[in-house]
């Protein structure tokens, strides 16, 4: 019997210790979000945070997280709403098929939560996300998506509030950024 | 995957009883590269022995002003290791751009030494060869891009493929080792070509004392991928005069590849651009590139020259 931490609730599994965690989700714990890609750790599909690291699910024998807090892409939403980086993927179209991308928010939101509040470049981003590979978008919508979410969460913790927009702190000027501007502004109309 | 044993040791000497076993038994600790290798049918061990509890997670300073890095040390860890990144600036450089953020959050120090070769032969399993047991290398006919420029007399052709080897040995590391006879220290230099029936426990670094080290990659791509060369250097000053100093290449030769040329033109000279052109000139001139890698040449003159660069403050591309 292998007992950890999953998505913030205790968890019992009787499986063969050499299991992979990411079959371990996905068929003992009904939890099909986090996919397969290649298998070997080279493509991050697999992704899930374990205390509070990415890792690749496919690479840990079970037996390795006993007593860890393992967090898959299911963990992400916020009370069963899409979180904030989730919605800027939506909104951003940052998802095509599909397959990378819960290892792409379980990666960004590891990014987001160490940034704490600051908006990482570019740069920063893509090398948050070396280890996740996607064939479909060529990942420019991907960043522009957490650096979006970004920008949302630090607005949201300097203005104290969810919608407003405190004046002088426009970033206005690309589409881009007025797409994901009326992405938010929708989103707090559906909250309220 | 073909079926085995596995065994939790929980301490070194159980480790040591469980890896001494009448059959195939392979340690595991991060498993980034042993279960890869499982898959793909490259080893197939009877028992695997997890070692990842067995040894030590933590760096400690020692006696003598170095410090002691635990072989089951997380990669991640050993970045974000305030002290270590003080005194051993060139181990960080190293360390930063090892595999992804994934690999690094679960790949351990002991684990980064101990891989097997990236070579494509050796991870292919129709290839029996040399490096798995057979009598020959295939790249010496065969595609060769990534192999080896250095070190070619020997009978296998692939470069060695740890990115904390380099500096280990640019530092003076000894690495301690324990087996059935007991535990002692060699040389990181002499563990490349040791037999493996002994196991990493801990990274001893020495006190760096008065050094400026410098340390460069070059790359394909900026990540997620291994270097085509890489160079650290650890230079002994006396004032702006190099005393004597270590050059190791990495990516370049069956092991971690110090360059006994380039060290003997950096010894006595002021360190500058001049010193650090002939030096690099001086360390490929024992190059013997294979029939499709000597384009490797001039990368491995360039991480040398700017690595020394790099050690000197002076700004390279």
């Amino acid at each position: 019997m292998i007992e950890f931490v999953l998505n913030g609730r205790g968890r019992r599994v009787r499986v063969p210790p050499m299991k992979r965690l990411l079959d371990v989700l996905r068929e003992d714990c009904s939890l099909p979000g986090t996919k397969e890609g290649c298998g070997e750790g080279e493509c991050g599909a697999c992704s899930v945070l374990l205390d509070g690291r990415t890792v690749c699910s496919c690479l840990v024998p079970v037996v390795q997280v006993r007593g860890a807090r393992v967090v898959t892409v299911e963990g992400l939403d916020r009370g069963g709403r899409p979180s904030a980086l989730q919605r800027a993927f939506i909104d951003l179209g940052a998802a095509q098929c599909g397959i990378c991308t819960p290892g792409m928010l379980v990666t960004a939101a590891e990014l987001l939560r160490h940034a704490r509040g600051r908006v990482p470049s570019e740069e920063e981003v893509r090398e948050a996300l070396a280890g996740n590979l996607c064939r479909c978008t060529g990942y420019q919508k991907i960043v522009d998506a957490v650096r979006a979410a970004a920008r949302g969460a630090s607005r949201d913790g300097a203005a104290g509030t969810s919608g407003a927009r405190a004046p002088g702190r426009s970033r206005a000027g690309t589409a881009r950024a007025k797409r994901s501007r009326t992405a938010r502004t929708k989103r707090s109309r559906r909250r309220g | 995957m073909k079926a085995f044993a596995y065994v939790n040791a929980t301490s070194e000497r159980d480790a040591v009883a469980a890896l001494k076993f009448d059959g195939i038994a392979l340690p595991l600790a991060g498993g980034q590269d042993l279960l890869a290798r499982m898959k793909d049918y490259i080893d197939t061990p009877e028992r695997v022995v997890n070692v990842k509890n067995a040894l030590d997670r933590t760096a400690a300073p020692t006696s003598g002003g170095g410090w002691r890095i635990g072989a089951s040390m997380k990669i991640v860890d050993l970045l974000e290791h305030a002290d270590i990144g003080k005194m051993y600036p060139a181990i960080i450089a190293a360390a930063t751009d090892i595999g992804t953020p994934q690999i690094r959050h679960q790949g351990t120090v002991g684990g980064n030494l101990n891989q097997r070769p990236r070579c494509w032969y050796f991870r292919n399993e129709e290839f029996v060869c040399y490096k798995k047991g057979g009598s020959r290398c295939f790249a010496v006919n065969g595609e060769n891009q990534y192999h080896a420029i250095f070190g070619n007399d020997g009978p296998s052709h692939i470069v060695h493929p740890s990115s904390l080897a380099v500096p280990f040995v640019a530092y003076g590391a000894t690495f301690r080792v324990i087996g059935s006879k007991g535990e002692r220290e060699v040389a990181a230099a002499e563990y490349f070509t040791m037999p493996d029936d002994e196991l990493l426990t801990h990274v001893m670094l020495p006190a760096p004392g008065n050094v400026k080290t410098g340390h460069y990659e070059v790359r394909y791509k900026a990540s997620h991928d291994w270097p085509l060369a890489f160079t650290t250097v650890v230079l002994a000053m006396n004032g702006g005069i190099v005393q004597s100093g270590r050059v190791v290449l990495g990516a370049v030769a069956p092991v971690p590849w110090r360059s006994k040329p380039a060290e003997d033109a950096l010894a006595g000279k002021p360190l500058n651009e001049a010193t650090a052109a002939a030096a690099a000139e001086a360390a490929v001139s024992e190059a013997k590139p294979m029939s499709g890698n000597a384009y490797k040449v001039p990368i491995a003159r360039t991480a040398v020259k700017r690595a020394i660069l790099n050690a000197a403050g002076i700004k390279t591309v």
